[in-house]
C-alpha cells in the first residue's frame, strides 16, 4: 500500500492512526469501580438496542406486505406490556443503586486524606499546598495516598476534571466544594476545566503529575516558597487586624478562635453551627451571617479586601490554632512597635509597615 | 382479532381539488394576516427551515474547527459565539417550535375534527412572536454575537462576558411567549373542540403527545422567562439574586434554568413521538399496540419530566440526598420511553408492512432514540454522571435524542403529511436515499462522541489534546454526510411542489380524520362536521368505508 503514497504521508498516517485513544487510563482507586458500572451500562444498552433492532428487523421481514397481505388487528397485551415495563425498570433500579453507591464513594473522602486547595479563575488553576507550594495549571500528588481538594472559584463556574481518575467537581464562586481521589499509577494526566467559563475555556487545562512517595517528597522540598499557608495566614491575621478582637483574652470583643475548627458553635439566633472551612470563610466575608452567641455584631466585613488565596491562608491558620499563644505574641510585638514608632515620628512609618504589616493595619481596626 | 386488507388507491386518476386553503386567497398579505391554522403551520415551516439552515451552518463551522486539535479556523471567542448561536437557534427557534408549530398547527384541529384552533388570532400572534424572537437572535448574531452557551450560566452571563446577552435573553423571552400561546391553543382545542363522538380515547396518539408537550410548554416556559429576566436585571442593574458577593446564589440560576430546560427536552421529543405512532401504525396497517399505555406514557413523561431537573447539577455540590431522589426519578422517567419503543415494535407484529420514506425515518428514530434514551440512563446514574457530565458524552446523548430522535421524527412527519399539506407526493426513491444518508451520517457524526466523552474530552472546547483527533475527524466527516442528508429533502420537496405526483385524499390509506378529507384541505377543513363512530387506527372501518365508496361509485 505504501508504494502508492508518499512515505512521509504514510508515516504520518500510521502515526496518526496508532496514536489515538479509545479508553482513558485507569489511574485512581475509583476508576475501576466507575468502569465496572460503565460496562454494566454498556451491556444493558447493547442488550436493549439489539433487542429493538431484532424485533424491528424480524417483524419487517416476516410481516412485510408481500408475505403478509393482511394485518391482524391486536388490541394490546397487558402481560407483555407489564413485562417490558418491569424488566427495564428493574435494570434501571440496579443502575440507580449502583450509581448511588459509587457517588457516595466518589464524594465521601476518607478521614486521613491530605488536603490541597485549588482556586479556579478565568483561565487558570491555582493549587496551594499546605506547605506553601504554589502551582499553576499543574498539580503534583503522591501515589497511594488519598488527596482531597478544597476548591473555590474567584469568578465564574469552573469544573475540575481528571478523566484518568474518573472524578470531576464543579468549582463555584462563593462556596467551597471538595473532591478526593487516590492516584494508583505514577504518570501525567490531563486536568480539564469542563464547565464552560468564557473565552479561553479550552486553555484552562493542566497536568496532574502523580509521583511515588519519595519523588513527591523531593518535589515538595524543592518547590517550597518558604512559608506555609498557615504562616501566610498568620501574617494576614495580624495585618488585617483580626487579632485585635480575636485575641483570646477573656475580655476580647471577638470569640476565641483557638481550637474552634471542627467545633459546634452556639449561634446568637439559637441553634448551633459546625465550624468548617465554609463557616470560617463566610464569617470573614459576611460576619453577621452566623453570629456567635454572646458577641455583638460589630465585626466589619472583609468582602473585597482579601483574595480567595488569602482566605484560604487564614482558614488554614485558624485550623492550625491550638492556643492563642502566637496571637498574643504578635499583639504584643505590634503594640510595642506602634508605641515606639509613634514616639519616634508622628508620620510615615511606611518602611516599617512593609516589614510588619500588622503595624499598619493596627490603628485602623482599633479605632472602630 | 380480525384482519384487514388495505390497498393503496390508484393515484393516476387523482386530481387536485378546485378549492383549497392554498388557492383561497393569494398574495403576501393573505398569508401574513391569515388566521387559518394550516397557513400558519406553513409560515412556521418556512421560518423554522430558515433557522435550521442557519443553525446548521453554525454546526458546520464547529465541526470544521474541530477537525484539528488547534484553534486554527476560528479564534476561541468566535468558536464560543458560534456554538452558542448553534444551540440557541436549534433549540429555541427550531426544535421547540418544530412539530407543534408546523405539524401541530396544521393537524391538531383536523385530527380532532375542528375547523380551526381555539384562538386563531393568538395562533397568528404566536408565529409573529416566534419570528420577532428569531429576528432578535439574528440581531444579536450580526451585532457581534453572544458567548454564554445556550445555558446562560451565571455569573458568566451576568458579570463576565460583554457580548449581546441581553438581546439574546430577551429574544428567548419573546419566543417563550410564542410557545406558551401554541400550548394554550392546543390544550383548549383538544378539550373543547373535539367533533361529536371523538372521545379522549379515540384521539390519535399524535394528539396525546402534543397535548402532553403543551402542558409542559405552558407550565415550564414561564420559569425560563423568570430566569432570563433575572439575568437581564442582574446584568443591567445588578439586583444580586445570583451574585454571591451580594448574598445571591449562583446555583439558584441552575435550578430555575433546568426547571424549564429539562421539561423542554420533552417538549422537544414528545410531539415527535406522536408522529412516530401515526407513521408506524399507518405503514403496518395495524392499530398501535397498547394504545392506552402509549397515551398515558406521554402524560407520565410530562409529569415526571418536571421532577428531574436536578440531574443536570449532580456535581455542583447539591445535597447528596436530593441527588438520590432526582436520580431515582430520572430512572423512572426513562421507563415510559422504553414502553413506547416496545409498543411500537410490537405494533409491527402481524402487520402488513411497507417501507415508504416516513417509515424509514421512523425506524431510524427507533434505533437512535433507543441509544439516546439508554445513554440518558448512564447520565442519570449518579456515580457514572460524575465522569460523563460536561463531556462529549452529554453532547452525543442529547444529539441522539434531539437530532436522531426529534429531527428524524420531524422528517418522518413532513414526508408523511406532505401529500396532505401540498396535495402532491414527494419523489419516493430520492427520499429513501435521503433517509438512508441521514442515518449513516448521523451515526458517523455522533457515535464517536460517546467514546470521546468517556475519554474525558470536555464539551465547548475550541482546542483539544491531539490524541482525540481521530475520533473528531470521523465526527466531522459524518457531519458532511449528514449535511447532504438534510439538503436533499430541501431540494426535492421544493421540486415536488410543482412536479410531484398528485396525491389524492388518502395516499397511505391511513385512518386519521385528516386523511378522510381532500388534499390539500379546504379552508374550513370539513364541509360538514364529522361524526366519529370508530376508534383510532380502525383499519376495518377504513376498509369498509373504501369498499362502500367503490360500491356507490360503481
Ligand atoms: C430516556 C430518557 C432520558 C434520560 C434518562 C435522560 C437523562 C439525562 C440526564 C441525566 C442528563 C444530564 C446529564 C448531565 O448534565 O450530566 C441529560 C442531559 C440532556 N438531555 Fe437527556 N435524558 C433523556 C431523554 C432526553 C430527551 C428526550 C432529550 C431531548 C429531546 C434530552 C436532551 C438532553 C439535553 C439537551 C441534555 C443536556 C443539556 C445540556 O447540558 O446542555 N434527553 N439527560
Ligand atoms: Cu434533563
Amino acid at each position: 500500500m505504501h508504494t502508492f503514497i508518499s512515505p512521509v504521508l504514510w508515516q504520518f498516517l500510521v502515526k496518526w492512526l496508532t496514536h489515538f485513544a479509545i479508553f482513558p487510563p485507569e489511574a485512581s482507586g475509583i476508576a475501576p469501580y466507575t468502569d465496572a458500572l460503565y460496562f454494566y451500562l454498556v451491556a444493558i444498552s447493547i442488550f436493549g438496542f439489539v433487542l429493538v433492532v431484532l424485533l424491528v428487523t424480524v417483524f419487517s421481514v416476516l410481516y412485510r406486505k408481500e408475505r403478509s397481505p393482511e394485518a391482524t388487528q391486536i388490541e394490546g397485551s397487558t402481560l407483555l406490556e407489564a413485562t417490558w415495563t418491569i424488566i427495564p425498570l428493574a435494570l434501571f433500579m440496579v443502575t440507580f443503586v449502583w450509581g448511588a453507591l459509587l457517588y457516595f464513594r466518589i464524594f465521601n473522602p476518607p478521614t486521613n486524606a491530605m488536603n490541597i486547595y485549588v482556586v479556579g479563575k478565568q483561565w487558570m488553576w491555582k493549587a496551594e499546598h499546605p506547605g506553601g507550594q504554589h502551582e499553576i495549571n499543574a498539580l503534583h500528588i503522591p501515589v497511594g495516598r488519598p488527596v482531597q481538594l478544597t476548591m473555590i472559584s474567584q469568578d465564574v463556574f469552573h469544573s475540575f476534571s481528571i478523566p484518568a481518575f474518573r472524578v470531576k467537581r464543579e468549582v463555584i464562586p462563593g462556596r467551597y466544594t471538595t473532591v478526593w481521589f487516590e492516584a494508583t499509577q505514577p504518570g501525567e494526566y490531563h486536568l480539564f476545566c469542563t464547565q464552560y467559563c468564557g473565552t479561553l475555556h479550552s486553555q484552562m487545562i493542566g497536568t496532574i503529575t502523580a509521583m511515588s512517595q519519595q519523588d513527591y517528597e523531593a518535589w515538595t522540598a524543592g518547590s517550597t516558597s518558604g512559608m506555609s499557608l498557615a504562616q501566610n495566614g498568620e501574617r494576614l491575621f495580624a495585618s488585617l487586624g483580626c487579632n485585635s478582637c480575636h485575641s483570646g483574652d477573656a475580655a476580647a470583643r471577638g470569640p476565641n478562635l483557638a481550637q474552634v475548627y471542627g467545633a459546634k458553635l452556639p449561634l446568637s439566633g439559637g441553634g448551633y453551627a459546625m465550624v468548617d472551612d465554609a463557616f470560617l470563610r463566610d464569617s470573614i466575608l459576611n460576619p453577621t451571617m452566623h453570629q456567635t452567641a454572646g458577641y455583638a455584631p460589630i465585626m466589619p466585613t472583609y468582602q473585597g479586601q482579601i483574595s480567595e488565596e488569602g482566605l484560604i491562608d487564614i482558614v488554614e491558620y485558624i485550623k492550625s490554632l491550638h492556643s492563642n499563644f502566637r496571637i498574643q505574641q504578635t499583639l504584643n510585638t505590634s503594640q510595642v512597635q506602634n508605641a515606639v514608632q509613634e514616639g519616634i515620628s508622628g508620620a510615615g512609618h511606611s518602611g516599617e509597615a512593609a516589614a510588619h504589616p500588622a503595624s499598619a493595619a493596627q490603628p485602623k481596626v482599633v479605632s472602630q | 382479532m380480525s384482519s384487514t386488507i388495505v390497498s393503496l388507491p390508484d393515484q393516476t386518476t387523482a386530481t387536485l381539488p378546485k378549492h383549497t386553503y392554498l388557492n383561497n386567497e393569494y398574495g403576501l398579505k393573505s398569508w401574513l394576516l391569515t388566521r387559518d391554522h394550516k397557513r400558519i403551520g406553513i409560515l412556521y415551516l418556512i421560518t423554522i427551515t430558515f433557522f435550521f439552515f442557519i443553525g446548521g451552518a453554525m454546526a458546520g463551522l464547529v465541526r470544521l474547527e474541530l477537525l484539528t486539535p488547534q484553534t486554527d479556523l476560528l479564534a476561541a471567542d468566535t468558536y464560543n459565539k458560534v456554538f452558542t448561536m448553534h444551540g440557541i437557534i436549534m433549540i429555541f427557534l427550531f426544535l421547540v417550535p418544530s412539530v407543534p408549530g408546523t405539524l401541530g398547527n396544521f393537524l391538531v384541529p383536523i385530527m380532532v375534527g375542528a375547523k380551526d384552533l381555539a384562538f386563531p388570532k393568538i395562533n397568528l400572534l404566536s408565529w409573529y412572536l416566534n419570528t420577532i424572537g428569531g429576528i432578535m437572535v439574528l440581531a444579536a448574531l450580526i451585532s457581534g454575537g453572544v458567548d454564554t452557551g445556550w445555558t446562560f450560566t451565571t455569573p458568566l452571563s451576568t458579570h463576565y462576558v460583554n457580548t449581546h446577552v441581553i438581546t439574546a435573553g430577551l429574544a428567548i423571552f419573546v419566543t417563550g411567549f410564542s410557545s406558551i400561546f401554541t400550548g394554550i391553543n392546543i390544550i383548549v382545542t383538544v378539550h373543547r373542540m373535539r367533533a361529536p363522538g371523538m372521545t379522549w380515547f379515540r384521539l390519535p396518539l399524535f394528539i396525546w403527545s402534543n397535548y402532553a408537550a403543551s402542558i409542559l410548554m405552558v407550565l415550564g416556559t414561564p420559569v425560563l422567562a423568570i430566569a432570563l429576566v433575572l439575568v437581564v436585571l442582574e446584568r443591567t442593574i445588578g439586583i444580586g439574586v445570583f451574585d454571591p458577593t451580594k448574598g445571591g446564589d449562583p446555583l439558584l440560576f441552575q435550578h430555575l434554568f433546568w426547571f424549564y430546560s429539562h421539561p423542554a427536552v420533552y417538549i422537544m421529543i414528545l410531539p415527535g413521538m406522536g408522529v412516530i405512532s401515526e407513521v408506524i401504525s399507518t405503514f403496518s396497517r395495524k392499530r398501535v399496540f397498547g394504545y392506552t399505555a402509549v397515551a398515558f406514557s406521554s402524560v407520565a413523561i410530562a409529569v415526571f419530566g418536571f421532577l428531574v431537573w436536578e440531574h443536570h447539577m449532580f456535581i455542583m455540590g447539591v445535597s447528596s440526598y436530593s441527588a438520590l431522589i432526582f436520580s431515582l426519578l430520572t430512572m423512572l422517567v426513562a421507563v415510559p420511553s422504553a414502553i413506547k419503543i416496545f409498543n411500537w415494535a410490537a405494533t409491527l407484529y402481524k402487520g402488513s408492512i411497507t417501507f415508504e420514506t416516513p417509515m424509514l425515518y421512523a425506524f431510524g428514530f427507533m434505533g437512535l432514540f433507543t441509544i439516546g434514551g439508554l445513554t440518558g440512563v448512564f447520565l442519570g446514574s449518579l456515580g457514572m454522571d460524575v465522569h460523563l457530565t460536561e463531556t462529549y458524552f452529554i453532547v452525543a446523548h442529547f444529539h441522539f435524542v434531539m437530532v436522531g430522535g426529534m429531527l428524524m421524527a420531524f422528517l418522518a412527519g413532513i414526508h408523511f403529511w406532505w401529500p396532505k399539506i401540498t396535495g402532491r407526493m414527494y419523489p419516493e426513491n430520492l427520499s429513501k436515499l435521503a433517509a438512508l444518508v441521514t442515518f449513516i451520517g448521523f451515526i458517523l457524526t455522533f457515535f464517536p462522541q460517546f467514546i470521546l466523552g468517556y475519554l474525558g474530552m470536555p464539551r465547548r472546547y475550541a482546542a483539544y489534546p491531539p490524541e482525540f483527533q481521530v475520533l473528531n475527524v470521523l465526527s466531522t466527516a459524518g457531519a458532511t454526510v449528514l449535511g447532504v442528508g438534510y439538503l436533499l429533502p430541501m431540494l426535492y420537496l421544493t421540486w415536488s411542489l410543482k412536479y410531484g405526483k398528485i396525491a389524492g385524499p388518502n395516499p397511505w390509506q391511513a385512518t386519521g380524520l385528516e386523511w378522510q378529507i381532500q388534499s390539500p384541505p379546504v379552508v374550513e377543513n370539513f364541509l360538514e362536521t364529522p361524526v366519529v363512530d370508530y376508534e383510532a387506527y380502525d383499519y376495518e372501518w377504513l376498509a369498509n368505508k373504501t369498499r362502500n365508496e367503490v360500491h356507490t361509485v360503481g
